[in-house]
């Protein structure tokens, strides 16, 4: 598509000037409609990718202070990256609304309640004593919710009704050498950093825990490197570069300090899909500041999901093939964002599950990142419409690759909702995986 | 490309129009804010843009009928769209005039598995209806290639096509009956919901079917819906010369078999498609047909045989024949991935659709040829072959000065050329805004008099997405009892393009 961006606004930003080569690539064929949650739910071009090409269009020919409606329309935009894979003219969307919504946040000043929401959860999120301080002020503010409306009702709504889980020991830096077998040390197959991430610290301890037993049992050293944590994604998601930054090149140096060390690093390896893709994006997101451009582009090339790695790797055969029906659900970051479609199915059917689609297994179940709290009408509408798709399929167990549709589905799901790494770990020899005990599973 | 003049009269009455529209769809459905107008300006063709007067997005079909009784009311123009895939400008908006956009509409209504009918409004997407009969060994036929998106509605109004339509037919032998909604207001209910329940009644859906959303809007389809083929195996087949391959087209035919998709791409697309697909193509090819043959096993396996065999006859220098359905999803992925490959190689790419007759075939990519040494431009050919619906993708460069006009011009060339070899200027597209001034090549004066006579039956005020397919704007009340008197041209006033 043909803009008209001002030739000093392009020569004045190189993400305009890329911004108007992505939309110039795009022909307006409609086809990402066909994908999108938001006009799944909404039915208007406005709330479609091609309308808000469209709209950015717009924003970057006029210049100045985008409008209300235009921020609106961006707002809505789940990130799901599903008319990014289906694009058959290859338009790089997720770097369009990437770097669109950073031209907002320059210029537009939302209103107060916005920002200040914003501001609370991009400081909240990536810090897990804050964030479990205001799981605990959230619990007392529960019972006052109807008093709430909006995303205030929604962030009291996602607060979780069971006890939180302790800190885990696993999630403090360290080094794990390989399990031992018959007692002898084994010598490192891989040595790889494992990134333990903000949120998943704090909800769920358990996935941390069974990627390091998975991984060791499979000859592997893991290290948590000190220094890293969170990836920056909540924070680039609402466009707010200045607070994404300092926690990217904090993960740079961590990462590569161990990289460069005397053991040197295989790989990263990443159990939640929506920081793996914000990783392995580091390199096109410093890809203009020259102390770190490379850094980061190694850092990205690293980076791996913990499924991509094992099958690399090669899995174990299961010690108690079950044979249950595990109903597959790929999170936006894991099948759009870094295109890992057929991985995970892979080692589940490997590990002895018998592994079921969800049916419109491309639409986004609403969570993606903070948005299930800054936009809860069309986030519960999507989480409805996955959860009738979860459960259409009479499966025993449900698993996901990603902390964050897992907080959004497992309380409704009506199945026990777990990581796939613990059932992989659990298939070639770990503990039966918390969520699943004590669960009286669907018969056969 | 010049549209009527967009009356100033109406557009002044905008903010009270929406207001009235907004008491029959909602607040949230009637779009009058400048930024989310925007979007709406154009629909697969980019080339042309207009800002429409207001969108409006009705939530039944009897909000569309109070939508066109209170634009009739008033004189204000409605433009139809579904999702906005029209590669003929057929959606384009009018400054003065109301988009009215179904993709609300869009639910199964009901599925009849013993008749195999499938009822439908009309903003569902064309997948889907297969989507929702899967389950039953069903589909619906009709594959355009927009098919993820595009709208059956839409399918209807542009009598889509598709790989399949040369064994299946086109949209049009696909419905069964229909809900349309005149200008007026009124409702037409035509056909029925089982094979034959036209028989005896005028055949207004054909005559609704291809209209381009001009006589009525559609508010439900029932559609028929047809056994999803046990088997489907494709042969590609490489030949060293353009005029083996086309004519080879015709000879499968001549022997009887009528594949279910007959597909051409030239050497250009195959270089192109190479870097996409990582695949190589022998070095002798210069062109390539994919044939595909579908039914039971047995049948499939002895129609591979004959095709075969008459492609060696024909000078093939390589057949490859699909054994699994892996193998068939990969060889198609070449022409699936023909028209995002050639996107690669250039700026931008302009993309008609004219049909001539399958032995016509090499003559008219010859002077394809020449066209593109006349223009400058460089082009590229995939096309249903079977069917000899032509594709030609003419590269161009939007951001130089002169260059869409200069494509512009090398495609109606080429359509010129189609109409010349006693074919017909659209195969799928439809006519639109994109080739209506061509309309008087294919048409006499007389021709065109009578289609528009059929318009002003349907809409005597000129209000349904006026501007698209004829080259004139209808001037329906001298066609009844007026006539021109002296030559004294009447209503001279309204415009002519």
């Amino acid at each position: 598509m043909l803009s008209h961006i001002p030739q000093a606004a392009l020569d004045a930003d190189p993400n305009v000037q890329l911004a108007k080569d992505i939309i110039g690539n795009c022909v307006h064929c409609g086809v990402c409609l066909s994908r999108c949650p938001t006009y799944a739910v909404k039915h208007e071009e406005n709330d479609s990718p091609r309308g808000r090409i469209f709209l950015m269009k717009d924003m970057y020919e006029k210049g100045g202070v985008p409008d209300a409606r235009t921020v609106e329309h961006l707002d809505r935009c789940l990130t799901c990256l599903a008319c990014e894979a289906i694009c058959p003219s290859g338009v790089e969307y997720s770097k369009l609304i990437a770097h669109g919504r950073e031209y907002v946040e320059e210029h537009y000043r939302r209103p107060l309640f916005q920002r200040a929401v914003r501001e609370l959860l991009v400081r909240l999120i990536p810090n897990a004593r804050l964030f479990r301080l205001a799981i605990f002020g959230g619990r007392m503010g529960r019972p006052f919710r109807g008093l709430f409306s909006g995303t205030l009702r929604a962030m009291l709504d996602m607060v979780p009704t069971t006890p939180l889980p302790a800190p885990s020991p696993v999630d403090r830096p360290q080094t794990f050498l390989p399990t031992p077998v018959d007692g002898q040390a084994v010598k490192p197959r891989k040595r790889v950093a494992l990134l333990n991430g903000c949120v998943q610290t704090v909800l769920d301890t358990a996935i941390n825990e069974a990627t390091i037993r998975l991984l060791r049992r499979h000859g592997v050293e893991v290290v948590v490197a000190a220094g890293s944590g969170c990836c920056g994604a909540p924070a680039e998601h609402m466009g707010d570069e200045a607070q994404a930054l300092p926690l990217v090149k904090a993960n740079i140096d961590a990462w590569l300090r161990e990289a460069d060390g005397p053991d040197g690093l295989d790989a990263i390896v990443i159990n939640t899909s929506g920081c793996g893709t914000s990783i392995k994006a580091y390199g096109h997101a410093l890809r203009l500041d020259p102390a770190w451009a490379d850094k980061a582009a190694r850092v990205s090339a690293m980076a791996r999901d913990i499924t991509e790695f094992m099958v690399e790797l090669g899995l174990q055969e299961p010690t108690i093939p079950t044979g249950l029906r595990v109903v597959y659900h790929s999170a936006c970051s894991m099948q759009h964002g870094q295109r890992i479609v057929n991985q995970p199915k892979d080692l589940l059917r490997e590990a002895g599950f018998t592994v079921l689609d969800v049916p419109e297994g491309y639409l986004c179940c609403g969570s993606a990142g903070t948005y299930n709290l800054l936009q809860p009408d069309i986030a519960n509408e999507l989480k409805e419409r996955k959860l009738r798709n979860i459960r259409s399929v009479h499966a025993q167990i449900a698993a996901s690759g990603n902390i964050g549709c897992m907080t959004q589905l497992a309380g409704e799901a009506g199945l026990p909702f777990v990581h796939t790494v613990e059932l992989l770990d659990w298939a070639t020899g770990g503990p039966e995986p918390a969520g699943i005990k004590g669960h009286r599973l669907a018969a056969e | 490309m010049q549209m009527p003049e967009p009356s100033q009269a109406i557009i002044s009455q905008r903010d009270a129009l929406a207001q009235g529209l907004r008491q029959i769809v909602g607040k949230d459905w009637v779009i009058s804010d400048d930024a989310q107008r925007r979007p709406y300006q154009c629909d697969g063709i980019t080339a042309y843009m207009a800002m429409p007067l207001l969108v409006v997005l009705p939530g039944s079909a009897a909000e569309v009928q109070a939508v066109l009784r209170f634009c009739n009311d008033r004189g204000v123009k409605i433009v139809p769209r579904g999702s906005g895939t029209s590669l003929s400008g057929g959606a384009l908006p009018l400054e003065d005039g109301v988009l009215l956009v179904t993709s609300r509409l869009c639910n199964v209504l009901a599925v009849d598995e013993r008749n195999r009918v499938a009822r439908v409004q009309p903003g569902v997407p064309n997948i889907k209806i297969s989507e929702a009969v899967s389950h039953l060994g069903l589909c619906y036929m009709p594959d355009p290639s927009s098919q993820l998106i595009s709208t059956i509605g839409g399918n209807v109004a542009e009598n889509a096509g598709g790989v399949h339509c040369l064994k299946y037919g086109v949209t049009a032998n696909h419905i069964l009956g229909m809900q349309a909604v005149l200008m007026t207001g009124e409702m037409l209910e035509l056909g029925g919901a089982y094979l034959g329940a036209a028989e005896g009644e005028l055949d207004l859906m054909g005559v609704l079917t291809g209209s381009e959303g001009l006589l009525a809007v559609v508010t439900e389809i029932a559609v028929r819906l047809e056994p999803v083929p046990e088997v489907a195996r494709v042969i590609s087949m490489s030949f060293a010369s353009v005029e083996e391959a086309c004519a080879c087209v015709g000879a499968i035919i001549g022997v009887g078999v009528i594949p279910a998709g007959l597909e051409f791409m030239d050497r250009k697309v195959l270089d192109a498609v190479s870097v996409l697909i990582k695949e190589k193509f022998d070095d002798r090819t210069a062109a390539l047909l994919l044939c595909e043959l579908d039914g039971t096993a047995v049948e499939v396996d002895a129609l591979v045989g004959v095709v075969s065999d008459v492609a060696r006859g024909q000078g093939a220098i390589e057949l490859k024949v699909s054994t699994t359905e892996e193998e068939r999803q990969r060889i198609w992925s070449s022409r699936k991935l023909a028209f995002s490959a050639i996107g690669k190689l250039c700026p931008d790419y302009y993309c008609t659709d004219g049909t001539i007759p399958r032995n016509k075939l090499p003559e008219v990519l010859n002077k394809m040829a020449d066209m593109s040494k006349k223009y400058g431009l460089d082009y590229a050919n995939c096309f249903h072959a079977g069917d000899g619906n032509l594709h030609p993708i003419i590269m161009y460069d939007a951001s130089k000065p002169g260059d869409l006009e200069k494509a512009e011009e090398f495609g109606a060339d080429v359509l010129i050329a189609c109409v010349d070899a006693g074919g017909v200027l659209s195969g799928e597209h439809g006519i639109g805004v994109e080739k209506r001034d061509l309309m008087t090549h294919q048409f006499t004066e007389i021709d065109l008099q009578q289609q528009q006579m059929v318009k002003c039956a349907f809409d005597p005020k000129d209000l349904l997405n006026p501007g698209k397919m004829f080259p004139t704007l209808c001037r329906c009340a001298e066609f009844g009892r007026m006539h021109v008197h002296n030559g004294n041209l009447r209503f001279a006033d309204i415009p002519r393009f």
